[in-house]
């Protein structure tokens, strides 16, 4: 996902946990980034500290990187992103649509496009600190 | 653990009037033509259109509309802008893949769509055209779980093959309470009502017959020679019924 269509989809769901959640102010969200979509996080940060405003002002966002991970439904071979980095032309189409890794790339061991993105894949928010 | 993206898709289509998606359940029946030739149409009559290509695996309708995903891509402003293409604005996986193919399982296609459109950014539309794939699974599903307020445009071939499978995703969407906006009956050959019957007795609204055009394979690839096809006229007539009511 584009860095700034990310941080708008951070922002509004934040804003939906603070609205349910009877929250007066967000103070702390923390963000695991997949590395498959090689996000750019000084954009990310950027982009939300643009966009967090109301119960988000102030908010800081902590941001932990989880390596992406494969594994082939064929061999069971394991292997990472970073091992076996494609070209850069297939990175950027992976950044928009990460599914697009099962056209582009491959098991290193037996070549077959059947594998498993084990880890790493999308971007979560995994916690949400506020103050009622 | 929450996924962001599901906040943002609403917020998404919120400028669409209204979202038409042509399905079928069967391949081979003619769908994205249909879907293509339809976008063309209300382009060319001065509406707002899209075109979203969800046949993650197969894509089609940049053949239709004689787009290369060599020359034309989106355009990176806070998401994906669609490029616009005769007057339509266009977003496949075409300009992801080129010409790979993507062996996605179920999961993974669930996960293409919500990426897709959590970052496409469509702007207003009056149309929004969407081409499904065949098959009623994870995609049908997710559609109906995102697309909440979409109209769906069934196409069947005169076959009773095909129409087993129609039949099926109509009591399907009927269950689900999705607006059914009827059935079109394509490459029709002969004088046959098998198919006309079947939906009226099915209660769902048999909207017409295209014909088996000669023609209509040549056209493909040439939008002008596409819209004067025999095909575009009958497409057309069926339209503009269908949007008077």
């Amino acid at each position: 996902m584009h860095e700034w269509a990310l941080a708008e989809a951070i922002i509004s769901a934040v804003s939906q946990i603070a609205e349910r959640g009877n929250l007066r102010a967000i103070k702390e969200v923390t963000l695991r980034i997949g590395e498959l979509q090689q996000i750019d996080r000084e954009i990310l940060k950027f982009a939300l500290s643009q966009m967090a405003s109301g119960k988000l002002a102030g908010v800081k966002f902590r941001m932990k990187l989880v390596r992406a991970r494969f594994k082939c439904r064929v061999c069971g071979h394991k292997w990472t992103f970073n091992e076996n980095s494609p070209p850069n032309h297939i990175k950027e189409a992976i950044h928009f649509i990460p599914e697009v890794a099962y056209a582009h790339l491959r098991c290193p061991r037996c070549s077959s496009p059947d594998f498993e993105i084990s880890g790493g894949r999308g971007i979560w928010i995994s916690s949400v600190r506020g103050v009622k | 653990m929450l996924d962001p993206r599901l906040s943002i898709i609403e917020d998404r289509l919120s400028n669409i009037e209204r979202t038409i998606v042509v399905s079928s359940g069967k391949g081979g029946v003619g769908k994205s033509i249909i879907t293509s030739t339809i976008a063309l149409i209300l382009a060319r009559e001065g509406f707002k259109v899209g075109l979203l290509d969800l046949d993650f695996t197969s894509p089609t309708t940049h053949i239709a509309l004689g787009v290369s995903a060599e020359k034309i891509q989106p355009i990176e402003d806070r998401g994906i802008v669609p490029p616009e293409v005769h007057g339509i604005k266009y977003m496949s996986l075409i300009f992801y893949l080129g010409d790979k193919a993507a062996p996605l399982r179920g999961n993974e296609i669930s996960n293409a769509l919500l990426e897709v459109l959590a970052i496409t950014r469509w702007g207003k539309l009056d149309f929004l055209l969407v081409d499904m794939p065949p098959g009623i699974g994870d995609l049908m599903l997710d559609v109906l779980k995102y697309f909440k307020r979409a109209n769906f445009l069934i196409i069947t071939s005169s076959s009773k093959m095909a129409f087993e499978t129609v039949r099926k995703l109509l009591l399907l969407l009927r269950g689900l309470g999705a607006e059914i906006m009827g059935v079109i009956e394509n490459i029709k050959l002969d004088d046959s009502t098998y198919i006309r019957r079947e939906v009226n007795a099915l209660g769902e609204k048999f909207l017409g017959e295209i014909h088996f055009d000669e023609n209509l394979e040549e056209a493909i690839g040439s939008v002008e020679k596409l819209l004067k096809t025999k095909f575009a006229d009958e497409v057309r007539s069926i339209l503009w019924e269908l949007l008077k009511t």
